[in-house]
């Protein structure tokens, strides 16, 4: 481990001179790592008569850059939606680009001026999307969602998608980015193992504690969590909050209020999860474990929930016990929860955008129209088993029992279901979270220390003259 | 034979030069630039914006709290792995019992152990080491402690023990080719200087304190700044390796993962590039302190 090893922040600096001589054409000195800039206000690409057919006037001889983030959805879904983009436009060309470490590859192009017509900004390596939403580099999309969706009668584009999706799109008002798959937050659990010892997942805090208390008597630990990431016991804190305060309290959070953090909702939370851990409920050593760990030790009956997301089931899927019904639950109700039962955190997630700087982001728009067909969201669905924000886009699918169980949440949940966004808005904010969510689920602090760290992180945002201030309704 | 030496010397410096001009120099003097900017690291707009960056970053507690960590990596890498590796060397060179001066048996096989870590890349030691450090009661360390009766310990998930796990496996990854650097440099003295000082009666550990240790002061003294650029880096260990990373509680944070965590994730990367340059003039300063504190008269041999 001696020194000259080329760690990641010299491969940054390296990388910031190589895109240099991308554009300057080897005069190093001259130039630097930002391009020069260009933007016209127009929309580039198309120029084609705007039809029914083709309301952006797509021009079939302009080229289409997708770009696909290949992670837990894989890339066959693009390529779906691709053929069906060449069947409409048929001289098209595509260039078609599966990546996983995003960042790296597109963060050159977006300095350059040069990024692609289309890019699915996800992944442990995307780009802050905030930012580049603040500093205009992304396509206004109202005209897609106002233009005719494609295998639904007559319904604009708006019309149909979950509302959560149009909430997730705005920034500023204004509809940037297309989030494309539903993902269902909640407490997950083995339904044949539950049904086997005849446990069911409690709706109160009193009950659930009870069923804590009968499953930790059957030797087995109530829940584990993944300790190395705090971002999954947080889900469960907010979301039982939420459900005791309602809305309000998430709608404060994300607008940065004062005293958001404040709040007794909030605290009843971390109060609960300090006694889930205080009675010795939290899986041994969950503190330490990450997710792959703390997945399988759950996978192997070790612990009886864990919070996680829709994704769990396929994430799992190659080190689940056959017979394992991966299941989503509610978080419990804390007493006097404003909210019912039967609702949880849903989330538009997968951000497809068309960046504004875009060669062709008349074609663009168009692909994410295909995108959000009926038939190309039918698709995705089939090929991932996830939901996207299609309005019954996983209709007539087999589906299996972690899908079935998140579409009847997102039924039940209807406008109940919520979602909050300052991870995404303020990210410097996220990890200073993250971090007293890590101390409060470890017993280390107390709820109000909670509260009181939490607030801070969220006063020194509203602070910072870098941050981009967003509210909610 | 005059003729052309110039040209011949040129030809042969220019494309080394460039190289290091585009790929070293360039890149630093980027850095600077873009350290009074706010630049996002994504767009090719933003604002000069003067001392803003440091000024902030002066105020910055995190930064500060990251400081702080390296400054303990700082002292205890170097003098660990330093020490370990001198005496691992000296035993396996002259630590042998029976006559004459001699390295112990197994002599070879020792150094390919100790050499093995270098041989893995810094994610893979992270890994191993994580598994390792587990908390559960199973883990390896954990398990091996409870049958002498100690722990279970959290280890990485302990906010008092963190940096010191991530300490040990820097010093455990060091020790061999340190190791192998001062067996090299000890090979090279005379044998029977050694002699001299058995016959003059000498004990092994001050033959270690007052022959071994001054005629290898050269090298310990370059291996000390190297381990101390070492200790300002230790990104990708933490970044594998600990919670959150950089947790539990901020208690592994180091200066290079908040440059990573400010110029990728929150879009920040003229803070970032301010706290590259803070970390630039603070390795040049305690390399330049390190050289001059620790220079010593030469000995021949």
């Amino acid at each position: 481990m001696n020194a000259p090893r080329p760690y990641p922040r010299r491969v940054f600096l390296r990388r910031a001179g190589l895109s240099a001589l991308a554009v300057s054409g080897g005069s190093f000195l001259a130039s630097c790592a930002s391009g020069g800039s260009e933007d016209d206000g127009e929309r580039s690409g198309g120029g084609q008569e705007q039809t029914s057919e083709n309301p952006f006037g797509v021009d079939a001889a302009d080229p289409l850059h997708v770009v696909i983030f290949n992670g837990g959805y894989g890339e066959e879904y693009a390529k779906f939606h691709e053929e069906l983009y060449t069947t409409q436009f048929t001289d098209a060309q595509i260039e078609h680009e599966a990546i996983t470490d995003v960042r790296q590859q597109m963060q050159p192009l977006f300095n350059a001026g040069n990024p692609p017509d289309v890019l699915d900004n996800a992944g442990a390596e995307k780009l802050p999307i905030s930012t580049l939403a603040d500093t205009g580099q992304l396509t206004d999309l109202t005209d897609l969602w106002d233009t005719e969706s494609i295998g639904f009668d007559g319904m604009t584009v708006r019309d149909t998608l979950h509302p959560i999706a149009i909430e997730s799109a705005e920034y500023a008002e204004k509809p940037l980015v297309m989030n494309y798959a539903l993902q269902v937050y909640g407490l997950w659990y083995d339904r044949a193992l539950f049904d086997e010892k005849g446990w069911e997942p409690a709706e109160t805090w009193s009950d659930f504690m009870a069923l804590c208390e009968q499953i930790m008597s059957d030797g087995m630990a109530p829940m584990a969590h993944q300790g190395k990431y705090p971002y999954y016991i947080q889900q469960v804190i907010i979301d039982m909050a939420v459900k005791h305060g309602g809305h309000e309290v998430v709608y404060a959070i994300d607008s940065l209020e004062p005293d958001a953090w404040q709040n007794d909702s909030i605290r009843m939370a971390a109060e609960a999860i300090l006694e889930i851990k205080n009675g010795g409920y939290m899986m041994e050593g969950t503190e330490g474990l990450d997710h792959i760990q703390s997945q399988t030790r759950w996978n192997e009956h070790k612990a009886a929930f864990i919070p996680s997301g829709s994704w769990l089931e396929n994430e799992q899927a190659s080190v689940a016990p056959a017979g394992f019904a991966t299941t989503v639950a509610p978080t419990p109700m804390l007493d006097g929860a404003a909210l019912p039962f039967d609702c949880t955190r849903v989330e538009a997630a997968e951000a497809f955008i068309v960046p504004a700087q875009a060669a062709n982001q008349a074609g663009g728009l168009e692909y994410l129209r295909i995108m959000l067909s009926k038939e190309g969201a039918a698709k995705f669905t089939e090929l991932t088993m996830a939901p996207t924000v299609v309005n019954d886009s996983a209709e007539g699918i087999d589906a299996s029992p972690g899908l079935a169980s998140s579409l009847a949440l997102i039924e039940s949940g209807g406008d109940n279901n919520w979602n909050y966004y300052y991870p995404i808005w303020y990210s410097p904010m996220d990890p200073k979270i993250q971090t007293a969510v890590g101390e409060l689920a470890a017993g280390r602090i107390s709820a109000d220390e909670f509260c009181d760290r939490c607030q801070e992180a969220a006063d020194e945002t509203a602070e910072d003259p870098a941050t981009q201030q967003r509210s909610r309704p | 034979m005059q003729h052309g030496k110039y040209r011949f010397i040129v030809g042969f410096l220019v494309a080394p030069l460039a190289l290091y001009a585009v790929f070293v120099i360039s890149p630093f003097v980027q850095t600077f630039y873009y350290s009074f900017t706010n630049w996002t690291g994504i767009s090719p707009e933003f604002d000069y914006v003067g001392f803003d960056n440091f000024e902030f970053l002066w105020k910055d507690d995190l930064f500060r709290e990251a400081f702080f960590n390296n400054l303990v990596l700082l002292i205890g890498l170097p003098v660990f792995t330093v020490l370990l590796a001198l005496l691992f060397a000296f035993l396996l060179n002259v630590g042998g019992t029976g006559a004459g001066v001699r390295g112990i048996t197994g002599n070879g096989f020792y150094k390919l152990a100790f050499f093995m870590p270098q041989v893995l890349s810094v994610p893979v030691i992270a890994v191993i080491w994580s598994v390792i450090f587990s908390p559960e009661s199973e883990g390896l360390a954990n398990s091996f402690l409870g049958w002498l009766g100690l722990g279970p310990y959290d280890w990485l998930a302990s906010p008092d023990m963190a940096l010191y796990c991530v300490l040990w496996v820097l010093v455990w990854g060091s020790v061999g080719f340190y190791l192998v650097l001062f067996n090299a440099a000890m090979s090279s003295v005379p044998r029977d200087i050694f002699e001299a000082a058995f016959i003059d009666g000498a004990s092994r550990l001050s033959t270690f304190v007052r022959v071994t240790m001054p005629l290898l002061w050269d090298t310990i003294q370059t291996s000390w700044v190297y381990l101390a650029i070492l200790a300002l880096d230790a990104y990708a260990l933490v970044f594998v390796m600990t919670i959150g990373p950089g947790g539990p509680d901020n208690s592994t944070q180091v200066m290079a993962l908040r440059i990573a965590q400010e110029g990728f994730q929150n879009g920040k990367a003229g803070y970032a590039s301010a706290m590259g340059v803070v970390l630039f003039f603070l390795t040049l300063i305690i390399a330049a302190v390190l050289l001059r504190a620790t220079r010593r008269e030469r000995i021949e041999y």
